[in-house]
């Protein structure tokens, strides 16, 4: 395989999806935080992955369409509502005894994990061929 | 005499240039697979070999001169479309989504891997196909 694109676009598959596993541990850790406040309170993290094409090659070949990497956007916390339970014997509950806890669906973080590491793996795989194919390559013609 | 290499083994270096690209797309797909409205794209293969295919013979027969006309940049800013031995990006098309998600996202990853795989088999029996042509010449040469 003579282009080394392919190693790019799964290396910011990769790299995009270690950001997602990333922010999974970070809600899976945290989900069990608690604060005093709603606006202080601990929210689900997201990543927001978005589709970038690369520049045109120097020699005039249009790749553009071909090559389309991931980009991590940004962040997101997640809107749903912070529950907020009555626990006065929590230093760390308001006036009224109620203590916030985060909004992190821990379910929904386990599966959005595996389904980031199926990803992650597909990333792996695909490299792993474009590997192979490129070592027989080199040795064309032995 | 110059040895007529191009001809002498036939459409194979064009399917494995061709079956480079096609692993390039499917790995953005793979790649974009938790993008939301990413649409998941494809080369005809048939159609992109055959373009490529006679694009090149044109030339090789009648030097740079080609039956059909090609589209031409002026500008530094033009995008280079179809150019000659790149049939690719204009074969790239979209694939119709068997369940279309709600994120507006196209990429079915089992369909990608499955093509990915069979991709790169035909790459490697591209690659066996030139390798022994390959070895027929070195055959011939060497006379043994």
């Amino acid at each position: 395989m003579p282009s080394f694109n392919i190693f790019d676009i799964a290396g910011s598959g990769m790299s995009a999806q270690t950001v997602r596993l990333n922010t999974t541990a970070s809600n899976l850790a945290n989900a069990d935080s608690v604060s005093t406040t709603a606006g202080a309170a601990y929210k689900a993290r997201h990543p927001v992955f978005k589709a970038v094409q690369s520049a045109l090659a120097p020699h005039g070949v249009n790749q553009a369409g071909a090559s389309t990497a991931v980009k991590v956007l940004g962040i997101t916390q997640s809107q749903d509502k912070v529950p907020a339970r009555y626990e006065p014997g929590n230093p760390m509950a308001n006036a009224e005894g109620y203590i916030y806890a985060s909004n992190v669906n821990v379910v929904e973080e386990m599966a959005d994990m595996i389904s980031a590491s199926r990803s992650y793996q597909n990333n792996v795989e695909v490299m792993n061929t474009s590997k192979d194919l490129m070592m027989a390559t080199l040795k064309l013609g032995q | 005499m110059a040895l007529p290499l191009d001809s002498y083994l036939g459409i194979h270096p064009q399917a494995l240039k061709l079956s480079a690209r096609r692993s390039e797309v499917l790995a953005a797909n793979l790649a974009n697979a938790d993008t939301p409205n990413y649409k998941a794209q494809d080369v005809d293969f048939k159609s992109a070999l055959a373009a490529n295919g006679t694009s090149t013979l044109t030339m090789a027969a009648s030097g740079a001169a080609s039956s059909t006309l090609p589209m031409t940049a002026t500008q530094a800013g033009h995008i280079p479309l179809n150019q000659p031995g790149d049939a690719l990006t204009a074969q790239l098309k979209y694939r119709t989504p068997n369940a279309s998600s709600l994120d507006g996202n196209t990429v079915d990853a089992q369909m990608e891997q499955s093509n990915f795989a069979q991709n790169a088999v035909r790459y490697q029996a591209s690659l066996t196909f030139i390798n022994a042509k390959f070895r027929t010449l070195m055959t011939a040469i060497t006379g043994q």
